[in-house]
């Protein structure tokens, strides 16, 4: 299970500026990004995520299985979950 | 209708960090070789595979030659077979009118065998067996002795075609550069050329006829070239003098950079290696100085990587996406370095074969060896690649194709795109046979039950 906790104090704006009050460092995110983003932060797993994707976009079941993952390791890697 | 999907990302804001250097080598894409789209050469040939390109070839020989010979009024240059000898390239630079340089016994054989007549063979290198030598006498060849052994190796060889023969010494020497290529040849420093010199004119069955140096290879710096041909030409006047010995030819080896990036150099190749027509005017200019017009000797160049490094490009294909523990991105590509001998000095060019949104992350490219080592571009400015996504390295025209191993996996093709457009196979894949052909298991280890 990843901790969600640190997700649910990001300030995310539409245009993909996110904000951590408590660190203070800021990021962007491209749109499939901040889906993603938001979808976590709403405590969805990862198998929801992913058909919300395929809904929205045009993409195969396998890149974005992949996708997901990579994107969650960049999450770590900032220490964002 | 669904949104076009574009890999996700974030990355974290860093004020006021700018790349060193404004300039991104490694940004870019390429969908063709020579107007081929990359997909052919894969759907024709496989991948990973290998192209070279004859119009490259050509036009950097010409260059190179026309311009030494605007200089120089008996210039000369051989191929040095180690840098490329694929049968096709070879042929295409004795088309072009060079000599083959080789460094062994199986080189020789080589050139012999693609139809280079043995008196337009130049045979270098540190060890060249006694057989080897015999054939290269009996053939004419100009022989450059490395050793006080192999000048007596060669009057051996020499008895048995039972005629004096010709040879040249190698010599070495400090040109200021570091290191100093001082294992190969006779040092002109210490005397030990001289010595030679006057070792080989006491002899019955051999006659001095030529000088042959190789300072280094990837030179950077022109004026070696300066000092080289400074003492080479000094090194000349003085045994011509003393032994009233005529040197009929001069050679300078190879060692002119290609446009590839050294490891830990920051500049790009195009800022940091100097143009050819530096190197060729420090010979040139140097020999124009140095000799009076009657005394020209035939002054050979042995230029490997500068004419055909430029000429090469290696088409792999992204096989798995991996994120490391530190969150570097990594990709596992199907080329390794057990196919790019090169990769362990350059920082090659790496290019995608399609425009792909993102954002770019310095990424390391893995080849698919189980080895450590098996690194073949350890931080490549990428946007997300997806799996299957085409790879394309370069230079890679000089020292791959020949330094390449057999090891775990096959050797892939070799395509070269031809002056007219055609693509043609110049070295098939390899297969099992390949492989196993040269073997033998004795009877008793055939059966086994499993
Ligand atoms: C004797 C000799 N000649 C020519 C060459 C070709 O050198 P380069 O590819 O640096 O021009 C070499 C390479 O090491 C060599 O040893």
């Amino acid at each position: 299970m990843m901790d969600r906790d640190k997700l649910s104090v990001l300030a995310i704006s539409d245009s993909g500026f996110i904000f951590d009050p408590v660190t203070g460092h800021s990021y962007t995110a491209n749109a499939t990004g901040l889906k993603i983003l938001e979808l976590l932060k709403a405590g969805k797993e990862e198998d929801e995520i992913k058909s919300a994707i395929m809904d929205e976009f045009e993409a195969s079941d396998d890149e974005v299985t992949v996708d997901i993952q990579d994107f969650v390791e960049n999450l770590k890697k900032y220490f964002l979950v | 209708m669904k949104k076009e999907y574009i890999k996700p990302y974030i990355k974290r804001q860093s004020a006021g960090v700018m790349n060193k250097f404004g300039v991104t080598y490694n940004k870019g894409h390429r969908e063709d070789i020579e107007g081929i789209p990359i997909g052919r050469f894969t759907d024709e040939f496989g991948s990973p595979v290998f192209v070279l390109s004859e119009k490259v070839i050509r036009e950097r020989y010409r260059k190179i030659y026309s311009y030494f010979s605007s200089k120089y009024p008996k210039a000369k240059m051989s191929w040095s077979y180690k840098t490329n000898y694929l049968g096709a390239v070879c042929s295409i630079l004795h088309q072009e009118g060079e000599t083959a340089e080789v460094v062994s016994d199986f080189e020789y054989e080589k050139a012999r065998s693609l139809g280079v007549p043995g008196n337009r063979i130049i045979y270098n290198g540190p060890y060249k067996p006694l057989d080897s030598l015999v054939t290269a006498f009996t053939d004419g060849a100009m022989v450059n002795l490395d050793n006080f052994d192999e000048i007596i190796k060669a009057e051996e060889a020499a008895k048995k075609v039972g005629k004096k023969v010709s040879v040249g010494i190698r010599v070495n020497m400090d040109t200021g550069v570091y290191p100093q290529w001082s294992r190969f040849g006779f040092p002109i420093e210490n005397n030990g050329a001289f010595n030679a010199v006057k070792r080989i004119s006491h002899s019955e069955h051999l006659h001095l006829e030529g000088i042959h140096c190789h300072i280094g290879t990837f030179m950077m710096d022109p004026n070696a070239y300066k000092e080289a041909v400074k003492k080479v030409v000094q090194l000349m006047r003085k045994i011509e003098h003393e032994f009233e010995i005529t040197i009929s030819y001069l050679d300078f080896g190879g060692g002119f950079p290609s446009n590839n990036k050294l490891k830990g150099t920051y500049l790009p190749p195009e800022v940091a290696v100097q143009p050819v027509e530096n190197f060729i005017d420090a010979v040139a200019d140097t020999l124009l100085d140095e000799l009076a017009p009657d005394e020209y000797p035939d002054v050979y160049l042995e230029t490997g990587r500068a004419i055909v490094d430029e000429a090469g490009w290696l088409i792999s294909t992204v096989d798995a996406v991996k994120r490391l523990p530190d969150g570097t991105k990594s990709y596992i590509i199907d080329a390794g370095v057990n196919l790019l001998y090169t990769s362990a000095w350059y920082n090659y060019k790496v290019e995608i074969d399609r425009e792909l949104h993102g954002a770019y992350e310095n990424s390391i490219l893995y080849g698919p060896l189980c080895m450590n080592i098996d690194v073949v571009a350890e931080s490549a400015f990428l946007p997300p690649l997806p799996k299957g996504t085409r790879i394309i390295l370069s230079p890679m025209g000089a020292y791959n194709v020949t330094q390449w191993m057999q090891f775990i996996r096959y050797r892939p093709a070799v395509a070269m795109i031809m002056e007219d457009g055609k693509l043609e196979q110049i070295r098939r894949a390899e297969k099992l046979e390949d492989i196993t052909g040269p073997e033998f298991v004795p009877d008793k280890l055939r059966k086994f039950n499993l």
